[in-house]
């Protein structure tokens, strides 16, 4: 397993389905901060998980003109009923074919198990990685690395 | 990486228990989150077996996108801080989730003796939006992710929400090594 990906390497780009008719590149994102943020699967069982946390504090991340990209390897369909019930703000990408392709070119897959760590980056806008941060298993992260590191860029 | 809680415990915070208790637990709460809803009665275990070696403190982080009626309900426990009911309004609240419209927070406040016209002013006018929006903000810089979030004397709870768990973290953090 490749260690994840640490700050000062250049983002690997990647184009993924970001719903069932649109796909979305990274490089397209280019002029602004990405925060990229991998999570093991939809429809965790707690309501107010990280994803949803992270959709309230939107407007701070803003701000920094960032945008945030969610990731995990289920499917488009999943992806959309996922939004809908939880009525997030931002888009999820399905790392799902080939399986979690991304999520190993950023070392944030469990091939154990089978899907992503829950594993953050920040990006600055020229697409290098400027802060990234894996989550010990059964522990959501919190916004504050992510604003710290925001800030950081700044 | 270890979230701390910013800023620490204040005398703006909303507190039961002795300020010099040996150990602080502070949760950050959605009154319409059924975990938080769940939570409620754990904690109440947990004050009554620590007694007065706990202080608890209850901060606002209401998911508003979640649950439409979190943003008021937490004004509305504000609204009664102010006139010294808040902890009796948190217990209504949690002990009536399935009951939040506005018309139901008044209703909470005249029970409590509060006006319920200056209540129900208070949250048309939005005098406790600047309150709850410093908590929130506070929770996102502590690392909250996810409600309920729990912090014992200033780290992030990472366990299980249960009260045994809880109850052994809490007595190992005010046991001086």
């Amino acid at each position: 397993m490749s260690p994840l990906l640490a700050a000062g390497t250049p983002a690997p780009d990647f184009t993924l389905p970001k719903s069932p008719d649109a796909n979305l590149r990274l490089a397209d994102s280019r002029g602004h901060p990405v925060i990229l943020a991998f999570y093991p699967a939809d429809w965790s069982p707690v309501c107010g998980d990280e994803l949803t946390v992270f959709n309230e504090v939107l407007p701070e991340f803003q701000r920094y003109h960032a945008e945030l990209l969610g990731i995990s390897v289920d499917g488009v369909w999943s992806h959309k009923a996922y939004v809908s019930a939880r009525r997030f703000e931002f888009p999820l990408l399905a790392d799902f074919e080939p399986k979690g392709a991304v999520s190993r070119a950023y070392g944030a897959y469990r091939a154990q198990d089978g899907f992503s760590e829950r594993a953050l980056f920040v990006l600055d806008s020229a697409g290098v990685i400027r802060w990234s941060y894996l989550s010990p298993v059964g522990v959501n992260p919190g916004a504050d690395g992510i604003l710290a590191a925001l800030e950081a860029l700044k | 990486m270890t979230a701390r809680l910013t800023p620490p415990v204040g005398t703006g915070d909303h507190a039961q228990g002795p300020a010099d208790a040996p150990v602080t637990l502070v949760e950050y709460g959605d009154y319409e989150c059924p975990h938080c809803g769940r939570a409620y009665p754990m904690v109440k275990a947990i004050q009554r077996s620590l007694g007065n070696d706990l202080r608890f403190v209850f901060r606002n982080f209401p998911l508003a996108k979640s649950h439409e009626h979190a943003e008021h309900a937490a004004e509305m426990a504000e609204a009664a801080g102010h006139e010294g009911k808040f902890w009796p309004m948190h217990d209504l609240l949690f002990e009536h989730q399935d009951a939040l419209e506005d018309g139901d927070l008044v209703g909470y406040a005249a029970s409590l003796g509060i006006d319920p016209a200056w209540a129900a002013g208070a949250l048309a006018q939005g005098v406790f939006t600047e309150r709850v929006r410093e908590d929130f903000a506070s929770g996102v810089k502590s690392g909250v992710n996810g409600t309920p979030t729990f912090f014992i004397n200033g780290a992030r709870y990472d366990g299980l929400v249960h009260p045994t768990s809880m109850i052994e973290a809490l007595v190992a953090a005010a046991t001086p090594e």
